[in-house]
């Protein structure tokens, strides 16, 4: 389990590291934290001919507030940063929620916030919290940058709307408004590991109490982060009674979820069972929580 | 100040060398120009091959040599059948075993087909992409009962099925028990082990000095001598030119004590071959292919009770999964057999069973060694007979455990050691009380079910607990010595044949001999594990390093003591009878002012001018052997709470408390870690591990991301308790303790969990192990009558 | 720069600085233990999952077996042998381990400690569940956990000082 051959070239600003990629091409793989990366190069699994080590890459590791209320989080920052920021926990509590059922502390030291968003691994939590949060993307390239919602960046399995020219450099996460609540469940075999299945929402109540916005965005349930639209929809103006909350666990287990993937640590029916019961007891939590705000 | 060293939890004295960083196993063996060796294993798990070139291989920089089949020439044959087959009455047995590398056939995934030398490991691993090879897939035999099919695949052709084995065993009369039974109930039991996973992969490094003719090897083994004999045999060397090592060891757990692996014949031969040093170490993903596994038996068995709920009679029939070679032969669906028994007095008991080939990596014993799946088949019986009798788990197990007074225990069958299975001791009422007590088994069996203190109210759990019995047969022969040296300094060596893989043999050997010679225990030294420091043994397994070696550890002390009482008695003028060792020293009892140090005494023992008389051995040093005449019966009893989420059916263990009793107790800290180290391999085996293979015969979850181990988080804490019901067997009254631990927690926590959702599922029975949440969900679907 | 170009690392392991050359693809567990001779560094799984090879880079837990030795150049790194004073005497926390027992086979145990040295500085005085989930990074086969859980609750009122070398400094 040693990794094949690579060229390797540690930029210090995002320009080289823009420039190199650019050279490059689909040759190269950026190396983030390298939590996911390395062990796929061990096991020969991925054999990228470049790296390009943004670690040095100092400009691309901050949490910094912006000025709708939100937060913005450089793409290199380390996961357990975020996890200790007061910042996130006051203006994106979902994130810091979700943060520590990202594998394990010695993990999280070195994994990026940014990097485990551009894997687009469907089993990570990240990707799930940025669609509920719909939170933005920049990406960079040698050209210029774009922002792209949480939804249009999360195109198929591994798949994003990043290009092999193209950095993604920091994620925007608008803040948590009057009224809301939102909360993050996972089911995993073992502390640390991968979930089963994984829930999580964010809601809106109004002035009246009723929910105005609801968002649930699913991991391990099919080839990305899943969005359950019909689901949340169905929240709208209902006050998160126990029975909205299961019509709302229904649909996304049936409707919105089309095909849970069956594997060796979940079938899809258990899967499917499973979105059921976390969906409830994410929106109870939620629901709550909104109350609380409210 | 007080010698009583024996029975105490000293602190181990390996530690420190273990927390620097500074303890050398395997892969820290580095020798001057040293070679990096990778293996081609077979992607296939059933193929022919037809041809293979080495060619592109070798020519890449960097490669040294590379290696197939047909190079090794005559060194090229099948490892040994490592044991043969007990002495039971028409037994069937064809022994297949494993080769170094793969010549016309591969049966398993993972098998080698070549090898490659190089100057790193990196690019031994580049080259292995240069082989070109023509290996033709077959179909796969892998499932246990369509592997027996008259039309499965055929895994070694000159065979006439996949039946590897075929061995009945009885005593008593069961049909007529069965006639005279009032319940009679009968199950299908799967129970699935897994890998061993110890933390350290396997490892070999070989270095032929061709100067000195002489061979080193370091290696992963739990049986080093075995391995420097075979190798002398393989190699055409005198034993005495080849010298293994087995230093420290990062766990065992049994695999390591399978011989020959293939990368143990081959990486010697590479050393001589090529005369230099060569390394291979074993990696992850290479270790749960090639590394061995235990894993399936599926049990049709029945038990024939009285109303009462005493056992008339257990009928057994079963599979039980051997791969793809058994070179272990019969050891594990032995212990399964006869485990079974368990403390139980069972009048009648007829068991077959059949070992079956297929394509998997070959089975040898594992942590428990096929005496989970029996256990596992027994203590459910009890279990289900207790629910149609209406009577407490714990009830009917008092009913059928042999009293002390019905030892020795007879059950008339043939055990793992060859010799007939006799319990030679033991007291199981007392550790059924006690546990009882320690779970506080009347108030939470009655107040199970009722739902955990959840605060939030969105979470409805259930508790339940369990209760099981076991015994474990330890200690077995053939043998180990030991020698015991009293240095000019006063220190003391101590040299055995046996390996040591964390069991604190360091210490608790130290222990026993200091024990005899009134030192401090760290004036002990012990070397285990290097065939030039002892020339006899067998290895580390079965749970008897304590009890084989121990013994001949206490012989040679023995010996040792008797040595220094002489020279004492003539250096202080004094009659032995009123000598004492007490702090390194021989004192005259009452006037301890007339002394001498054993450090001056080995000087006597060993002058270097004058005469001494005829027949004199010189120095203070015994070299002693043990072998019990048959092995010794540990027990123990296990109690459980578990809480259970109905939703997802997650469960977590509360408690867990484990009542054990392994007779005279060396070092009770060292016991109490073999105990629950096992118990958190129990909790692996029963919810978290198992190793899931494909129709292809893939190992679908070769990494330790998807085979799961236990973390911290999952293992709870375990509480101990140790009764303490010597064996009559050896001098020192010890029995084995190492697989205690992981023996019975599949059976305890399939009750425990039924005992949880009881009122949801009154009709829930767990009959396989390992569970998941997956598959628990799935079994409390199907309860309830719901399609999962 | 071609594939086997070799790349210039200098950094301060155990308080100690090296200077060495390194092909890229080289692991740092493989750098530490075969390059440097400190193998008290252990290689489990080479996929980030059992923590053997836990040390500490700039004093943050990390695994050597998920990072190329070219990535480190400039940077601090403590590894098991650099626990222990100068003298032998133990770390509080290998000592600690010692009296609970918190080892058998010992080949997790380096991961273990390089993975509580943070964690007892940051939290001085953690519960079992703490401790728990601090350690369900690092796979042990033999313990059950539960000594090293022992070892490190005897050291939570405390807390474990740093490790020798840097306590020097």
């Amino acid at each position: 389990m040693k990794p094949a051959p690579f060229r390797y070239f540690a930029p210090e600003t995002l320009d080289e590291a823009l420039s190199l990629l650019a050279e490059h091409g689909d040759e190269a793989k950026p190396l983030a934290g390298g939590q996911s990366l390395v062990p796929a190069m061990n096991f020969r699994l991925a054999q990228p001919a470049v790296l390009v080590d943004l670690n040095r890459i100092a400009a691309l590791s901050f949490i910094r507030p912006d000025d709708a209320g939100g937060v913005v989080v450089g793409a290199m920052t380390r996961q357990r940063a975020v996890e200790h920021s007061e910042l996130v926990a006051a203006r994106a509590p979902l994130v810091t929620e979700t943060v520590p059922y990202i594998a394990h502390a010695q993990i999280r030291n070195r994994g990026t916030f940014g990097g485990s968003l551009a894997h687009a691994d469907p089993a990570s939590e990240l990707p799930a919290v940025a669609l509920a949060l719909d939170a933005q993307f920049t990406l960079a390239c040698r050209s210029g940058q774009r922002v792209v919602p949480a939804e249009a960046f999360y195109t198929d399995l591994f798949e994003t709307a990043c290009g092999h020219e193209e950095l993604l450099v920091d994620v925007r996460l608008p803040t948590a408004a009057a009224g809301s609540g939102f909360a993050f469940e996972e089911l995993a075999r073992r502390h640390g590991d991968y979930a089963l299945v994984g829930v999580a929402v964010a809601v809106q109540r109004g002035a009246d109490g009723t929910l105005i916005d609801a968002r649930m965005a699913y991991l391990s349930v099919g080839p990305g982060p899943v969005l359950a639209t019909r689901a949340s929809a169905s929240l709208l103006g209902t006050r998160g009674e126990t029975e909205a909350l299961r019509v709302a666990a229904s649909l996304a287990a049936h409707e919105d979820i089309v095909d849970p993937p069956s594997d060796i640590h979940a079938t899809a029916a258990y899967r499917r069972h499973l979105i059921e019961v976390l969906t409830v007891r994410a929106l109870t939590r939620a629901c709550s929580r909104a109350q609380e705000g409210a | 100040m007080s010698s009583r060293v024996f029975g105490e939890p000293i602190k181990r004295l390996e530690d420190p060398r273990l927390l620097t960083g500074d303890a050398v196993f395997v892969d820290d063996v580095e020798r001057p120009g040293m070679l990096h060796v990778a293996f081609l294993r077979s992607p296939y798990a059933h193929g022919r091959l037809h041809a293979i070139d080495l060619t592109d291989a070798r020519s890449r920089d960097g490669v040294i040599a590379a290696f197939a089949a047909d190079d090794l020439g005559a060194y090229w044959q099948h490892g040994p059948l490592l044991v043969p087959p007990p002495p039971i009455a028409d037994a069937v047995f064809y022994p297949r075993t494993q080769v170094p590398l793969a010549r016309g056939k591969v049966r398993h995934a993972g098998e080698p087909l070549a090898v490659v030398v190089a100057t790193s490991r990196y690019i031994a691993e580049d080259a292995l992409d240069d082989i070109v090879y023509d290996l033709e897939p077959l179909d796969v035999a892998i499932e246990l009962e369509a592997a027996l099919d008259a039309d499965a695949p055929r895994i070694h052709e000159d065979l006439d099925s996949n039946l590897a084995a075929d061995v009945r065993q009885q005593k008593g009369d069961y049909a007529a028990a069965r006639a005279a039974a009032d319940v009679i109930l009968e199950r299908r039991f799967t129970y699935d082990h897994g890998a061993a996973a110890a933390i350290e992969n396997r490892g070999v490094v070989a270095d032929w000095d061709r100067r000195a003719e002489r061979l080193t090897v370091w290696d992963t083994t739990q049986a080093p001598i075995p391995i420097r004999n075979g190798l002398a045999g393989l190699l055409g060397l005198s034993e005495s030119q080849v010298r293994v090592v087995a230093p420290f060891i990062g766990g065992g757990f049994g695999p390591k004590i399978m011989m020959f692996y293939p990368e143990e014949m081959v990486v010697p031969w590479l050393a001589m071959r090529l005369g230099k040093p060569v390394k291979w170490i074993e990696d992850r993903e290479e270790n749960f292919f090639a590394t061995t596994h235990e894993r399936s038996q599926i049990h049709q068995a029945e038990i024939a009770l009285d109303r009462e709920g005493r056992i008339l009679g257990v009928r057994d029939d079963f599979l039980h999964d051997t791969g793809a070679y058994n070179p272990y032969g019969l050891t594990v669906p032995i212990n399964s057999q006869c485990t079974l028994l368990g403390p139980y007095r069972v009048p009648a008991y007829d068991s077959r069973f059949r070992a079956v080939f297929t394509n998997a990596t070959i089975v040898t014993p594992y942590r428990g060694a096929g005496r989970q799946h029996g256990v596992f088949v027994m203590e459910r019986l009890l279990d289900l007979a207790a629910r149609e009798l209406n009577l407490d788990p714990v009830e009917i197990r008092r009913r059928n455990v042999l009293e002390p007074d019905e030892f020795p225990h007879h059950h008339e069958i043939i055990y793992q050691d060859f010799s007939e299975l006799v319990y030679d001791s033991g007291n199981h009422r007392p550790a059924i009380e006690k546990a009882c007590a320690m779970i506080d088994w009347e108030r939470e069996r009655d107040g199970a079910g009722i739902q955990g203190e959840e605060p939030a109210g969105t979470v409805d759990k259930r508790r339940g607990v369990g209760l099981v019995c076991y015994v474990e047969g330890t200690g077995i022969g053939p043998y180990e010595g030991a020698r015991v040296t009293v240095e000019s300094s006063g220190s003391v060596s101590v040299s055995t044949g046996i390996g040591t893989q964390g069991q604190g043999h360091f210490t608790a050997f130290a222990q026993v001999v200091a024990e005899q010679l009134g030192v401090a225990v760290e004036r002990v030294r012990v070397v285990t594990g290097d065939t030039r420091a002892f020339h006899w043994g067998t290895g580390t397994f079965a749970s008897r390093g304590a009890v084989v070696a121990g013994n001949a550890c206490h012989a040679a002390a023995l010996a040792v003591r008797a040595k220094i009482l002489r020279h004492a008695s003539e250096a202080l003028e004094v009659d032995e009878a009123d000598l004492e060792l007490v702090g390194g020293e021989a004192r005259v009892v009452g006037a301890p002012q007339r002394r001498i140090a054993l450090g001056d005494l080995a000087q006597r023992a060993n002058p270097l001018r004058g005469a001494v008389a005829p027949g004199t051995e010189p120095g203070l040093e015994a070299t002693s052997y043990f072998g019990p005449s048959r092995g010794a019966t540990a027990s123990g009893v296990h109690a459980m709470e578990v809480e259970v989420d109905p939703s997802t059916a997650m469960v977590e263990i509360l408690r867990y408390i484990v009542v054990h009793d392994c007779g005279t107790v060396i070092n009770p800290m060292i016991l109490d870690g073999q105990i629950k180290g096992g118990v958190a391999q129990g909790i692996g085996n029963a919810f978290y591990e198992q190793l899931i293979y494909d129709s292809e015969g893939q190992l679908q979850n070769a990494s330790l991301m998807d085979y799961l181990l236990p973390t911290a988080a999952e293992v709870p804490p375990i509480e101990t308790a140790h009764l303490v019901t010597p064996s009559p067997l050896n001098p020192l009254g010890t029995k084995g303790a190492g697989e205690a631990g992981a023996i019975p927690t599949g059976a305890l926590f399939a009750q425990a969990v039924e005992n949880a959702l009881r009122e949801d599922l009154p009709d829930l029975e767990i009959l396989e192990i390992p569970l998941s949440p997956n598959r628990l969900w799935e079994l409390m679907c199907a309860a309830r009558g719901e399609q999962a | 720069m071609d594939d086997s170009a070799l790349i210039d690392v200098a950094l301060t392991v155990n308080g100690t600085h090296y200077q060495r050359q390194v092909e890229s693809r080289l692991l740092l567990s493989d750098f530490l233990r075969h390059d440097l001779g400190l193998t008290g560094t252990h290689v489990g799984c080479e996929h980030g999952v059992c923590g053997a090879c836990t040390i500490l880079l700039d004093g943050e837990a990390v695994r050597a077996c998920l990072l190329f030795a070219a990535q480190v150049r400039g940077s601090t790194i403590t590894t098991v042998e650099g626990l222990a004073a100068a003298d032998g005497t133990l770390h509080p926390l290998q000592e600690a381990f010692r009296q609970a027992h918190g080892l058998q086979c010992g080949f997790c145990t380096p991961g273990f400690l390089l993975t509580l040295v943070p964690f007892l500085a940051e939290n001085p005085n953690p519960d079992d569940r703490e401790i728990r989930q601090a350690i369900s990074g690092n796979l042990c086969r033999c313990t059950g956990y539960q000594g090293i859980v022992d070892a490190v609750r005897s050291l939570s009122r405390t807390g474990a000082p740093k490790p020798a070398h840097e306590a020097e400094t």
